[in-house]
């Protein structure tokens, strides 16, 4: 047992820092989210320089070689500064796809050019009637003269406008909800019959609906074998979400210092409003939520590059399922405490509010994840053999 | 013990009800009922339908313009009008002002500013809260000189509720900085059009424009429109509160939401199914619904030993959380129900002459915005920490 960064790792961890706190002050964020694109290039350039798009690239395509562990320290230092850039679904999600699934030529082609910022991406899972099920895909995929036809939704695109690639999943065989028949595919935005609306998710982030009319697209578009899509669109979500949980507890962290502050520094009734015991009491709770939701976090972090199914899904859901609870906690009690204050747009703490609330919804809220969770558990035999078998047989006592 | 309802009082919901499905207008139900944004006209156009009735306000005297119906009549009116979609009566005139003029101000005050209530000719706001005193409203600074005929007033007001819209303010001054601090205070009533008060808008973490700080610079108010005695202010601005309480719990409308909630979970799906028959979600919605029945009984409870003469008192405050808690639990499921449709944040989508298309269904794009708007029914009227002060302090004597 090791909680101890290694020297890679916390230089990683210490890099980050310094790059946001120079480079990304909330009135900076605030203005690239009211910018035309909603992302920043000068940004992503930065990230690029320091490294960070290539965290979880492996070192022969131009990576630091980094896995779960490398992508939450980033990914935490981006919640504390509400990062609004396409970081999880390029550097997180896509990066890894490739590696994991991707031909030597994809790996070859796209892996350098996310690690050095010039490819953007967005991957396309949902579908408006989804919900948070990605095997119900009912988008299709069917091969005409050696090439794949694209028709279908998708709901909710993640920065889907500002990208430079798009993953999306389709059905190759079988009917929405099947298991088998989902393939993934590489799909340029600019492709004839691409559409899509892009509108503000209420987190500063930009989304998309994507639509996709008879879009016909090569044969090496394709990710990872045809049907067999649907356990890497999982992997890939389990990555995300577990990227997210690292976001939301340094959303928390943010949360809780600027309310611990607030206690300090703001007066009614001749003192602090820190020396009130209900808030003394609500404020020790906010931070035991936070240390639970790190702990979740971390051994999400860890878990998430398990071999074992099973034990991935269970970590990562169990992480998001807490962190959907205690990022709920913190962020209305932030509000609270701060009162009116709490209520303004002009002050971060509702913005961590929203994130946090988004981050909740993204991938499945908390209920969704224990419907995962508990599915996962009944997958795996239970021991159960010390409570089937009694020790010893019940003897009365006349 | 009976819990039924008598057939006087029941012939009397149906007259009620019957007026309020006559005149009621429909589009303005139906923005009240989707969660649509509600401009001035849409409240002015009701109060005055029901003032043309002489159904304004029910809960004043007679002799001054009310209906003379006893606390169950007013329930009953307050159910029809809410599940119909009726918007909310703005209470500063009806049920702050109002009340506070009639039982203190002098015959000239009575005769200026009731009918014009009545009639909604004036739109008030409240000026208690101050940035330095929110919870601790008797520590308020702004400050009001004599002078001759005038009082000169100079300060700071905020979060100011639509003060925008109004035309008039009554508002908390201190008149002397001697004694006890709750002793120098009194209630003013400014006209919003006076030289030097300038109203600014502060926008909410839903993105809206609700509150507003207002600063007065040596804006002159003629003595004539000082509420009863100078110094006397925290006793009226007290009276007031405990009439701002009529409806606090807020039960005839959280029954409406209860409703719309179920509605959305019956069209949303997961798994194929609709949500309201999810296990999960379904319990959720089913344990409010029972928070919220046992309120109507205590309501009912408060407003019978009210009918009995005995003054309004700290059960108010039982009401106000629980009917808040029921509120934002309502806003918090319903913002669930919809997944991740509650993520585009389009908020030109809920206001008047939206021609765009929706991302998702109508019903889920505002749902989102009003969660987070709906955070600030705990902290405003008395907080609820403040809430439990009083019930601790002055029911249970601690
Ligand atoms: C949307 C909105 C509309 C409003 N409209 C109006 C309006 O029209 N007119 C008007 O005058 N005001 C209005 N208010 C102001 C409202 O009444 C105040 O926000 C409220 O009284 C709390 O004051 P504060 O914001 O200064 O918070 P603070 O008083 O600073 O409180 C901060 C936190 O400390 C807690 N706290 C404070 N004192 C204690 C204590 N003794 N024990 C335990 N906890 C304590 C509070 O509960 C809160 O959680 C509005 C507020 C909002 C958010």
């Amino acid at each position: 047992m090791d909680f101890d960064l290694t020297e890679e790792q916390q230089l990683l961890a210490d890099s980050v820092a310094k790059f946001l706190d120079k480079n990304y002050s909330f009135a900076t964020r605030q203005e690239i989210i009211a910018s035309r694109g909603g992302y920043s290039p000068l940004a992503w350039e930065g990230l690029a320089g320091v490294g960070l798009l290539g965290a979880a690239i492996p070192d022969a395509y131009g990576g630091f070689g980094g896995g779960g562990v490398e992508t939450s320290l980033v990914m935490e230092a981006f919640g504390r500064h509400l990062v609004v850039e396409p970081y999880l679904a390029t550097a997180v999600m896509a990066a890894r796809l490739i590696a994991t699934a991707g031909t030597d030529e994809q790996k070859k082609y796209l892996l350098p050019s996310i690690a050095d910022g010039s490819m953007r991406f967005a991957c396309g899972f949902h579908e408006p009637g989804s919900r948070y099920d990605l095997g119900h895909v009912e988008t299709t995929a069917r091969q005409e003269n050696g090439m794949w036809v694209l028709n279908g939704v998708k709901s909710v695109v993640m920065h889907g406008a500002v990208s430079d690639l798009l993953i999306v999943s389709a059905r190759t065989s079988g009917k929405p909800g099947d298991p088998d028949g989902i393939s993934l595919f590489f799909v340029n935005p600019g492709e004839e019959g691409v559409a899509g609306r892009e509108y503000p998710t209420y987190d500063g982030n930009r989304a998309a609906e994507l639509i996709m009319l008879n879009v016909t697209i090569t044969p090496e578009s394709l990710i990872g074998n045809v049907d067999k899509g649907l356990p890497l669109v999982e992997l890939t979500a389990d990555r995300a979400m577990a990227a997210l949980c690292a976001e939301a507890v340094g959303c928390m962290d943010a949360l809780n210092q600027a309310t611990l502050e607030y206690l300090k520094t703001r007066q009614q009734f001749g003192v602090p409003i820190g020396r009130f015991q209900v808030l003394q009491h609500r404020m020790v709770d906010m931070l035991m939520h936070h240390e639970q939701a790190k702990s979740m976090a971390l051994l999400a972090a860890v878990k998430v590059d398990s071999e074992d199914a099973v034990e991935r899904r269970r970590a990562v859901s169990a992480a998001k399922e807490l962190i959907g609870r205690s990022g709920r906690f913190i962020g209305q009690q932030a509000v609270q405490l701060h009162g009116g204050m709490g209520m303004t747009h002009e002050l971060a703490v509702g913005h961590y509010v929203k994130r946090l609330a988004a981050i909740d919804t993204s991938f499945g809220d908390s209920d969704h994840q224990l419907d995962q969770f508990a599915a996962a558990e009944s997958a795996r035999p239970v021991e159960r053999t010390q409570f089937e078998k009694p020790r010893s047989k019940w003897k009365q006592i006349a | 013990m009976d819990l039924n309802y008598t057939p006087d009082e029941i012939a009397f919901r149906d007259e009620a009800r019957a007026f309020v499905r006559a005149h009621l207008p429909p589009e303005i139900a139906r923005k009240v009922i989707e969660h649509k944004r509600l401009g001035k006209a849409d409240y002015v156009t009701w109060q005055q339908i029901l003032h043309r009735k002489g159904w304004v306000a029910p809960h004043w005297p007679v002799e001054f313009g009310g209906t003379g119906w006893n606390p169950v009549q007013r329930h009953l009116f307050e159910e029809e009008c809410a599940a119909a979609g009726a918007p909310p009566l703005i209470a500063f005139g009806l049920y702050m002002v109002g009340p506070v003029i009639i039982a203190f101000g002098d015959a000239a005050q009575k005769q200026r500013f009731l009918p014009r209530i009545l009639a909604s000719e004036d739109w008030w706001c409240q000026g208690y809260s101050e940035p330095g005193s929110g919870s601790d409203l008797a520590s308020l600074k702004t400050r009001a000189e004599r002078r001759g005929d005038h009082y000169v007033v100079n300060g700071q007001k905020t979060w100011t509720t639509l003060a925008q819209y109004a035309d008039m303010m009554f508002c908390l001054v201190r008149t002397s900085s001697e004694g006890k601090k709750q002793e120098g205070i009194s209630f003013l009533l400014i006209d919003m059009k006076s030289p030097g008060v300038t109203v600014r808008p502060i926008i909410t973490l839903d993105g809206e424009h609700e509150v507003n700080e207002v600063w007065f610079e040596d804006v002159e108010v003629p003595v004539e429109n000082l509420v009863g005695q100078e110094g006397r202010g925290w006793t009226y601005a007290k009276f007031l509160l405990s009439h701002e309480r009529t409806n606090i719990a807020g039960v005839s409308r959280s029954k409406r939401e209860l409703a719309y909630l179920k509605h959305v979970a019956s069209k949303e799906h997961a798994g194929g199914r609709p949500l309201i028959e999810n296990p999960r979600f379904r319990d959720k919605i089913a344990r409010v619904e029972i928070d919220l029945m046992a309120l109507e009984i205590t309501d009912l409870r408060v407003l019978a030993a009210d009918r009995q003469g005995k003054a309004p008192g700290p059960e108010a405050s039982i009401l106000k959380i629980k009917g808040t808690e029921i509120q934002q639990a309502l806003t918090e499921l319903m913002m669930e129900a919809v997944g991740p449709y509650a993520l585009p944040d389009l908020p030109d989508a809920w206001g008047d002459h939206w021609l765009g298309e929706y991302v998702g269904p109508e019903y889920a794009a505002p749902l989102a915005a009003r969660y987070f708007n709906y955070r600030k029914v705990s902290i405003y009227g008395g907080s609820n920490e403040i809430q439990r002060n009083i019930i601790s302090q002055q029911i249970l004597g601690l």
